[in-house]
């Protein structure tokens, strides 16, 4: 292929250059300060003993070792997060797909039915956690006090360590509306054309979903579980909330760990593990090392999602 | 363009080497501590920077005593920051931030603080101007120093023990608390009652460990149970006291029923609010600290209760009258521009008696020194008097400080929370694997 555009001269293109670049200083300053700095420095003190006040000491592989061999939480911590990534991202996404569908059929009053179902994701998430632990006390909620009058009895929900995390699973339904209302937008993109050509041709209900809808919300879609897992894997606040507030000794400020994980560190995340080991135990260093697992572990994840959807884009599906 | 240009290259060599000099330069700690004068400066001058976790009336309570010190020394303005924990207090201190006196509501800093630099070591200071550590009891003395190293002086304590219920001690044909576990297990099972369908309607006493302030380190005193060895290793396992302990508790929670024992818990209100179950009077009989107090007063005024030492285990009565200590504690940061005057501030704070009798009458916690304790400007009410015995019984047991904070403390409890659910391994070898998993923490931490 040729091109038509002719060279600029040298000479010009030199300040131009110039310019490109200090207007890029700002962003570029900012990552290498905010993104660069920190990323590196956490490579190095993941090396290294540091309590954050002292200067770090070199121990090698040591916290790694640790990290692998003899944290007795870790692995629990990483059990649970992966369950959140497991469990939460998917049935948030075919939830929030699902009522964006039938959001998209509603012809009466659909406006009502959108906001309705976008009204929880406006809610902040420790009010809705609150909300929740309240809902689902299972002495005093109203959720296992009309369970009891129908004869059931209802499960200890965030007091269980069975049922904390399905517990967590229906707040994070309840409030898919963000995820919810990319899809809607999504689906009402698709030219309708597509649809009627694909009647023409004679497909059924569900060819018309799987070869058509489906193709053109894939980057949404991509970007639904992107975001979604990224989201999952460092989930932390409403885990945090929901153990603090059911334990029963939610303070402000003081003794934080003591609380985090609450039943039986069912609710302990990665991210609050890590926490933990950074700021209650100060071993910012044994905390870096986490840290850095954590960032090879989302970015290799990212990586396989990214090259297996690869090949699902629009262009290839069709 | 050529993707490897040697340009390119070189920049990208450069912007790793200034990282990676910025990782190494910038977050070094600052310079530690310096010679003091040989004799305390006659008049003070400057500017004090003081951090502490208070807030809204207790706030106010600590400034009105800072407003003393400035009156008593014209030259030295405090420069009060209200409201910073303790996660604050070390990055502050981590960045060099002007911090001069920093005042924390946890002992378990202690270990970290002293050992890592972050609080000066106060020898010096106190040796100087002569001190008397005798005037604080030998348990407090014990959780403001690590290894011999002095970096924190005591503010107030808080001191753990059992209030109960007058009214329906007496309607359980009960006149006196309960002075052993085995008492206590007894009456709290005599003092429950249950609805038609069998949940429980009042309890007693509520044995979960979790509940409000039922931790290891609340009940370690009441069979004289030990933490850590002299060379800083984990003697939970080896220590029969602590096995002794659980078993009471596993089997007191046995007799009335994990399941309904949880489902009860969950509907109690907050630790921290008006409807703590013992001020509702849902739990007849509770572990708390001597600042519920001031709660109730403030709260439920017309609560008729009484307070007493804990009981203690049935083989281990010659401990009653102890009882769990801990408390505030205060130092003076490494970076610290102005560090008479932060001792000064630091001394008046923690050995005045006149600045500690204010502080225990609005804060409602216990004072640390012995002339406080005794003084008659102290406010006394028959409840808080307990709570002045504990503090001087030499029963009284504490945690002690370690490099890695409470961590050692959460991974006893970790496994002390599933052994009640009857998850746990057999006994002997949980708290194996606890002493396991504790070594190895504080190897990590304090090197081999």
């Amino acid at each position: 292929m040729t091109t038509t555009t002719a060279a600029r001269p040298a000479v010009r293109r030199r300040p131009r250059r110039w310019a490109v670049l200090g207007m890029l200083a700002p962003a570029i300053l900012g990552l290498l300060i905010f993104f660069v700095y920190p990323l590196i420095a956490s490579v190095y003190y993941s090396f290294t003993r540091f309590d954050l006040v002292s200067a770090p000491q070199w121990i090698g592989l040591r916290n790694y070792v640790y990290l692998f061999t003899q944290d007795p939480n870790v692995w629990q911590a990483a059990g649970n997060t992966l369950w959140f990534v497991g469990i939460l991202v998917p049935v948030r996404i075919v939830t929030a797909l699902g009522v964006a569908w039938l959001l998209v059929r509603a012809k009466k009053a659909s406006g009502f039915w959108r906001t309705l179902f976008y009204l929880p994701a406006l809610v902040p998430p420790v009010a809705a956690v609150v909300a929740f632990v309240f809902l689902f006390n299972p002495g005093t909620g109203p959720v296992n006090l009309i369970l009891k009058a129908v004869g059931i009895h209802g499960p200890l929900w965030f007091n269980d360590p069975a049922w904390s995390k399905p517990s967590l699973l229906l707040l994070g339904v309840w409030v898919l509306g963000d995820v919810m209302i990319i899809f809607l937008a999504s689906l009402l993109d698709v030219p309708q054309e597509l649809y009627e050509a694909a009647s023409l041709d004679g497909a059924k209900s569900w060819q018309k979903g799987w070869y058509v809808t489906l193709p053109a919300i894939v980057p949404v879609l991509v970007f639904s579980v992107v975001t979604g897992v990224i989201a999952a894997l460092q989930y932390f606040t409403e885990a945090a909330v929901a153990s603090s507030v059911a334990s029963g000794r939610a303070t402000v400020g003081e003794g934080g760990g003591a609380t985090l994980g609450y039943p039986d560190n069912s609710l302990l995340t990665y991210t609050e593990w890590l926490y933990v080991r950074g700021f209650s135990n100060y071993q910012l260093g044994y905390a870096s090392a986490l840290a850095v697992v954590l960032f090879v572990v989302a970015s290799v994840v990212l990586l396989v999602l990214l090259r297996r959807v690869r090949a699902f884009t629009p262009e290839e599906a069709s | 363009m050529n993707r490897h240009s040697p340009t390119r290259r070189t920049g990208f060599v450069l912007a790793m080497a200034a990282a990676v000099a910025l990782v190494a330069t910038g977050c070094s700690p600052a310079a530690t501590n310096s010679a003091i004068d040989a004799t305390a400066p006659a008049k003070l001058t400057g500017t004090v920077s003081f951090w502490h976790f208070f807030s809204d009336r207790e706030a106010k309570v600590v400034q009105s005593v800072v407003d003393d010190f400035e009156k008593a020394n014209p030259g030295v303005k405090v420069d009060v920051h209200s409201g910073q924990d303790d996660e604050k207090l070390q990055k502050a201190i981590a960045a060099g931030n002007s911090v001069d006196v920093g005042l924390s509501y946890s002992t378990d800093i202690v270990g970290n603080f002293c050992s890592s630099g972050a609080f000066r070591d106060l020898g010096p200071y106190i040796t100087r101007d002569k001190v008397d550590l005798t005037q604080f009891s030998r348990t407090v003395r014990s959780y403001t120093e690590y290894k011999g190293t002095r970096c924190s002086m005591p503010v107030l304590a808080d001191d753990y023990g059992l209030y109960y219920n007058k009214k329906l001690l007496a309607a359980a044909g009960y006149s006196e608390p309960p002075k052993t576990l085995g008492e206590l297990e007894k009456m709290a099972i005599a003092l429950t009652t249950y609805i038609a369908d069998g949940s429980i309607k009042t309890l007693g006493f509520n044995p979960m460990m979790g509940f409000y302030e039922n931790a290891a380190s609340h009940f370690g005193p009441l069979a004289g149970a030990t933490w850590l060895k002299k060379n800083g290793n984990s003697a939970i396992g080896g220590d029969p006291a602590w096995t002794e302990l659980m078993k009471w508790q596993k089997g007191f929670v046995d007799a009335i029923g994990y399941d309904k024992l949880n489902t009860f818990t969950s509907g109690l209100g907050q630790e921290f609010s008006a409807d703590n179950a013992f001020q509702t009077g849902q739990v007849a009989m509770n572990l708390d600290g001597e600042y519920r107090t001031a709660f109730i007063d403030d709260q439920t005024p017309n609560l008729e209760y009484g307070t007493a030492p804990l009981p203690t285990a049935d083989d281990h009565t010659a401990l009653y009258g102890g009882g769990y200590i801990t408390g505030n504690i205060a130092g003076i940061s490494k970076g610290a521009k102005n560090p008479e005057a932060a001792w000064a501030l630091l001394k008046y704070l923690t050995t005045d008696t006149g600045a500690i009798v204010k502080l225990s009458n609005g804060l409602k916690n216990v004072p640390t020194t012995s002339a406080a304790l005794s003084s008659p400007d102290l406010e006394v009410t028959p409840q808080f008097k307990t709570f002045l015995d504990i503090a001087a019984n030499e029963h009284s047991g504490t945690t002690p400080p370690s490099p890695v904070g409470a961590g050692y403390q959460q991974s006893f409890e970790d496994y002390w929370h599933k052994y009640q659910s009857g998850s746990g391994s057999g006994l002997a070898a949980g708290l194996a694997k606890v002493d396991k998993d504790i070594d190895a923490s504080i190897a990590l931490t304090a090197g081999p």
